[in-house]
């Protein structure tokens, strides 16, 4: 019997009522008595000289209340990289500063060089229209190819970087030769270069933000589209404006997807908040989707050459990787760290690979910034070891599900130490394997396939086994890899005088539910109701502190950190309890809601307990403070380590090139579940979204950086008729061996798995039907693409 | 300015707009009525449709003053007469249909007005109906799924097919 | 957007008075028009909405064939045209998603007149003739290339008339961003001959595809067209499709639409 309540139990959304009533309350939705509007001046070139700034007839139109340019920002500081990576040779990255407005240069199509603040929004887009029509920018050649832009040492995106190279990173160098050695002595080498296309996260809402500032105390207070408002904090206040952080709150209400996206700080933040300073009223600014596709932080856009060591019978030997990843125009705040220690790290797969070698060249382009976008290097790693392996398996005639097995890590290998420096400690890769056959009836593929042939289609299956690291992440870890930031959470427990509790935690929910799983865990672990508790998120004024919601962190590691903080309660509980029913600390036990002397009928519930606390008339005020809330930091001793295996079928019009996903399953293994309907809602957004980016999406600058896929005419998000239903499970549970939940995390696995199965079946489907040439196609397999492939022998 | 006056959610109301007022802008700044989202500027998210004289529409590509005289229902007119959720809306709570909530009252509105019009679709029309109405959260499964249960069909069987 | 005077006439000679206006410009669901002003690539100073006006609204079977007032939305023809002309009918039910159809007109795709939109292939295909205010254009003469037709200043599509084929199918290729056609073909087999309109595929916009027709007229099947070949010449290269592609995808759509023809 399913439980109907607490951990395990498909807890109905809270949050859903007031969704679903048009009661949610986003960025756009607040508005604040004497608000003003902030429009952005936007470069319509990718790389230029700004000559002039044509302000004067702009700040003398009706309504306008103030224009910005670059030059009142030149002496606040940058919004700077999150994270310092140092190359092969030892010399750390090149990391330009990235202004609140472009300065002397623009860099790419969307670079906000002015900002025009007005009473109404129509003022402002009407001076912000002049702005762009009268200034003057220097054409500049635009440097949008990868390879020619670390080429080319004439052109340069930022003047003061010669080869338009942030770093060239090696992972891990000292084995580098080891490596060498195993591919010259390998039996058989397979090798693929493929590109992992770029994407625009697109988070169906527009990212916002409104400044505000109170002269009479001199606070601020920035309410915005954020993944992490104590990291928005710390940028703005740290970094760019200098504001004191205690004088400063950050707040992301109702905030409608961020997918990686929103989790950076972006200029349109500090500027508002400027204006709001400078003028001693609220400014209010939103995008527009146009100016989301120019300047939200892009994802992926790697090109990548992948080779793959064995034997004939196909055991691995050792993998290598080259590759170019883009950051864009700017460092955005994950950007350095997103093809390095989220992607090389992970490039051993689930495999028990004994050599590993990764290369990665990060290059700066006249594009957007290139950032984290669900599952962040993982999905890139993943997809160059699933495509290179199933090649491998064309090559030697091998079955790509028996590969996979003799090459998984076994559990009697747990904890496991991999070539490339992570340490996974637990996992059964065959398990979750043996349930996607089952759960995807493999055996039945046959009678599919014929099925197919009989309507003139091509049918294809494909597996991806595919494993990530998240709960991001232990701080002296990363702090030793070049992270700036420690990566630990926090979260408040208040039990109230009358006994219901809120919960303030740092994790944030822009579409995950925690507000409803949060309380589920507090109210197993107190044994009270889960409409007794309240969780809050996304506040600095409320909330002690966190990292916010990315990396599927959230339960793993702000959940831990909730959890240490219900111990705290608890453990407070007992010293109570043991005052009031006059026995020893030791003896009083905790379950069910209630504190009990143990073996006497001796107990007080919870209730008392608290109301106790809160009204201590007979309490032990010598040696205890009264009330009852405990704050818990959480640092995570490891990452976790979620797997799984995904499955694919696809049918393809041998005459039109159109793939259509046929079914797609996926087996999981995230340690243990809080909420199962919540955790298949995730695989099932991540999977829509891998999907997409094999199928559909694509993000296209031409030579002279115009995006050629600036709006949904262009870019091909996946619609509901483009997916099937999904089957999804988690029932494959090997707990995370480090946390006290016992969990792993989900958001991002969809993401990571999809993409190779979905590109395995397609080029299974056409090397079946006959088109033994087609070994790649680069995503999006678009039809016109899979047709080109099919022909051009 | 012009004055404009039509009925929403069974009320009749009236504000001065330009013509550039687009209806969606005079639901939420002028009404306050902020469950309409905009989510895209070419009138393909769907995140802003609603329905004028029982016909869905995207609100953010008709003008107030087109919409005159007639009769607009939102996300915030769908519940029943006692508060609680409709039936539509229940089913997107009971089935997960939803995630950050922003596509959500689109949805809502588009899904209605497709059982308004074919009370028991199938998958591939439910799919097919929906094709206007982006979401990046939910893969569409849930919302599939929640479209089918509303209507009274058995999902799992329908899901079998 | 820049502001706008905006008006509602409920006459069609209202209609055409307004439009006499310096800067006016019809709007007819206003689905393609509305972006395009948020972007301000179009500004009018009046704006006459079509929408109002009684006698721009309907289908009606009558001695000419089927005729179609201008207004009338995509939803309201893939209703009431099903049972007189049903591959017209599946054409407007395929245009855009269901909030699209229940604003978007015909009128309103005949006067944009874009490369990928569905209707004009309709048209085309079934020799349809273009009703303004002032005159009737026939389908020939109407389509002038991408974005041009033979409306005149001052003019504004009333209604168009299709004559009814024994036989017709479209199949639509959708272009998976905008859902537009990234090729279209409309086919219609008529006493007279048969006659394949294709969109989406060419620079030139709507066009005929002649060797397409001599093929059908003597054999109505999938197979009559199967030994030829569509040149590439001219055809449209994007992101989505090469002109190769979309010539290709002419010949396998004509044929799939030749076998679903009822």
């Amino acid at each position: 019997m399913p439980k109907d309540t607490g951990i395990g139990a498909s807890s109905k959304r809270r949050e859903d009522v007031r969704f679903l009533s048009g009661l949610g309350n986003y960025t756009d939705d607040v508005v604040i008595a004497g608000q003003s509007y902030a429009i952005f001046v936007r470069s319509t070139v990718a790389h230029g000289r700004i000559v002039k700034v044509a302000t004067e007839a702009a700040a003398a139109m009706p309504g306008v209340l103030a224009v910005f340019t670059g030059e009142d920002f030149a002496a606040v500081g940058g919004n700077p990289a999150g994270w310092l990576i140092n190359s092969r040779d030892g010399t750390p990255m090149k990391e330009p500063k990235r202004p609140v407005l472009a300065h002397g240069k623009v860099r790419h199509v969307g670079d906000a060089y002015a900002a025009v603040v007005a009473e109404t929004l129509q003022q402002a887009k009407d001076a912000a229209q002049v702005i762009s029509d009268e200034s003057e920018i220097e054409e500049l050649p635009a440097i949008i190819d990868m390879a020619k832009a670390l080429a080319d040492t004439t052109n340069r995106v930022h003047d003061e970087i010669p080869d338009n190279q942030c770093y060239d990173w090696g992972w891990i160098e000292d084995n580098r030769a080891a490596v060498e050695a195993a591919f010259k002595a390998a039996p058989h080498v397979t090798t693929l270069e493929l590109v992992n296309n770029r994407l625009v996260p697109n988070a169906m809402e527009p990212r916002a933000s409104i400044g505000e500032y109170f002269p009479g105390t001199g606070d601020y207070k920035l309410t915005t589209t954020s993944q992490n408002p104590h990291l928005t904090r710390l940028l703005v206040a740290a970094f760019v404006l200098g504001i004191p952080e205690n004088k400063l709150t950050v707040v992301a209400p109702d905030v409608g997807g961020g997918f990686g996206s929103k989790i950076y700080h972006y200029g349109e933040e500090a500027l508002v908040l400027a204006a709001a300073k400078k003028l001693k009223r609220p400014v209010k600014w939103v995008a527009e989707r146009s100016e989301s596709f120019l300047s939200d932080a892009h994802g992926r856009d790697h090109v990548t050459k992948i080779e793959l060591a064995c034997d004939k019978e196909g055991n691995f030997l050792a993998f290598r990787t080259e590759t170019m990843a883009n950051v864009g125009a700017y460092l955005s705040n994950f950007a350095t760290v997103t093809p390095t220690f989220l992607h090389g790290t992970l490039m051993a797969g689930p495999y028990k690979v004994p050599h590993v070698y990764v290369n990665v060249k990060t290059v700066f382009t006249n594009t957007a910034p290139v950032d984290a976008y669900r599952g962040a290097g993982r999905p890139e790693a993943t997809y160059s070891l699933e495509r290179v392996i199933d090649k491998m398996c064309r090559e030697l005639n091998l079955d790509p599900f028996e590969v996979r097995r003799k090459n998984f890590l076994t559990t009697d290998m747990f904890p496991y130490t991999t070539p490339v420096g992570l340490v996974y400690d637990t996992g059964n890769y065959q398990a979750t394997l043996d349930k996607a056959v089952e759960l995807g009836d493999v055996a039945g593929f046959e009678a599919r396939r014929a099925a197919s042939a009989a309507k003139g289609k091509l049918r294809g299956l494909g597996l991806s086994t595919w494993i990530e690291a998240c709960g991001i992440a232990p701080s002296h870890l990363v702090g030793i890899l070049g992270a700036r930031v420690g990566l630990y959470d926090a979260a408040t427990v208040r039990v109230n005088a009358t006994g219901n509790i809120s919960v303030m935690v740092g994790a944030h929910s822009h579409g995950q539910g925690h507000e409803t799983v949060f309380a589920q865990v507090v109210a197993e672990q107190l044994g009270v109701p889960e409409s007794s508790i309240e969780i809050v998120h996304g506040d600095t004024s409320k909330i002690p502190f966190g990292m916010g919601s990315y990396g599927s962190r959230s339960l793993a590691v702000c959940g831990s950190a909730m959890t240490k903080a219900v111990d705290k309660i608890i453990a407070k509980g007992k010293k109570i309890a043991a005052h009031m029913l006059e026995a020893a600390e030791g003896d009083i036990t905790f379950a069910d809601g209630k504190f009990s002397v143990a073996g006497t009928d001796k107990a007080k519930t919870f209730g008392e307990i608290a109301f106790s606390a809160y009204v201590p008339h007979n309490y032990p005020l010598e040696t205890l403070e009264p009330g009852l809330e405990e704050t818990a930091f959480y640092d995570p001793a490891n990452f976790t380590y979620p797997a799984g295996a995904y499955l694919c079928e696809v049918e393809v019009d041998a005459e039109t090139g159109k793939v259509e996903v046929c079914s797609f399953t996926c087996a999981d293994d995230f340690g243990n579940v809080m909420n199962p309907m919540i955790v298949e809602g995730q695989v099932h957004g991540g999977v829509g979204q891998g999907i997409g980016q094999a199928l559909l999406e694509n993000t296209t600058y031409d030579e002279n950086g115009q995006l050629l896929t600036g709006s949904y005419m262009d870019y091909a998000m996946p619609r509901a008729d483009d997916v099937p239903f999904y089957t999804v499970d988690a029932s494959c549970v090997t707990p995370c061996t480090h946390n006290p939940l016992g969990v792993k995390g989900c958001g991002e696995a969809g993401a990571i798995g999809s993409p190779p199965a979905v590109i395995n079946a397609v080029i299974d489907a056409l090397q079946r039907g006959g088109h033994r040439h087609v070994t790649h196609i680069d995503m999006p397999v678009s039809p016109s693409r899979v047709w080109s492939a099919m022909n051009n022998a | 300015m012009t004055k404009v006056t039509m009925t929403v959610n069974g009320k009749t109301v009236s504000g001065e707009v330009d013509g550039r007022t687009l209806l969606s802008g005079f639901l939420r700044e002028g009404l306050g009525l902020t469950g309409t989202h905009i989510g895209c500027d070419t009138s393909q998210c769907g995140a802003c449709v609603v329905h004028v004289d029982g016909k869905a529409i995207k609100s953010c590509t008709m003008f107030a003053l087109d919409a005159a005289g007639a009769s607009v229902k939102t996300i915030e007119g769908m519940a029943n007469a006692d508060g609680s959720l409709s039936v539509i809306q229940q089913s997107f709570q009971d089935h997960h249909g939803l995630q950050c909530g922003f596509c959500t009252p689109g949805m809502v509105m588009s899904s209605a007005a497709l059982l308004a019009e074919n009370p028991k679709p199938t998958e591939a029309e439910v799919r097919h109906y929906l094709e206007g109405n982006i979401c990046r959260c939910t893969g569409y499964h849930n919302i599939v799924k929640a479209v089918l249960a509303a209507s009274g069909q058995d999902v799992p069987a329908v899901a079998a097919e | 957007m820049h502001n706008f005077d905006f008006v509602k006439p409920s006459s069609i000679a209202d209609a055409v008075k307004a439009l006499s206006t310096d800067g006016a410009q019809a709007l007819s669901g206003g689905q393609t028009l509305t972006p395009t002003m948020k972007q301000r690539l179009a500004a009018p100073a009046v704006l006459v909405s079509l929408t109002g006006i009684a006698e721009m609204q309907g289908v009606c079977l009558g001695d000419d064939g089927l005729s179609i007032g201008a207004a009338t939305p995509h939803a309201v023809v893939a209703r009431e045209a099903a049972k007189y002309y049903p591959a017209l009918a599946a054409l407007a039910a395929g245009i855009g998603d269901p909030a699209v159809r229940n604003r978007g007109t015909i009128g309103g795709s005949l006067a944009n007149n874009d490369p990928a939109a569905c209707y004009p292939s309709a048209v085309l295909a079934s020799g349809a003739v273009v009703v303004t205010n002032k005159r009737k254009i026939k389908a020939d003469d109407w389509f002038q290339g991408m974005f041009t037709t033979a409306l005149e200043e001052g003019e504004i599509i009333t209604g168009v008339t299709f004559p009814v084929p024994e036989k017709a199918a479209y199949v639509k290729f959708n272009q998976p961003a905008s859902r537009f056609a990234l090729t279209g073909v409309f086919v219609a087999k008529y006493a007279s001959g048969v006659r394949v309109a294709v969109t989406g595929a060419s620079n030139e916009g709507v066009f005929r595809w002649s060797d397409g027709e001599k093929a059908l007229s003597g054999n109505f099947a999938g197979a009559a067209v199967a030994g030829l070949t569509v040149s590439a010449d001219g055809m449209i290269g994007d992101l989505h499709g090469t002109p190769e592609y979309r010539a290709h995808l002419v010949k396998v759509l004509t044929k799939r639409a030749v076998d679903a023809a009822h």
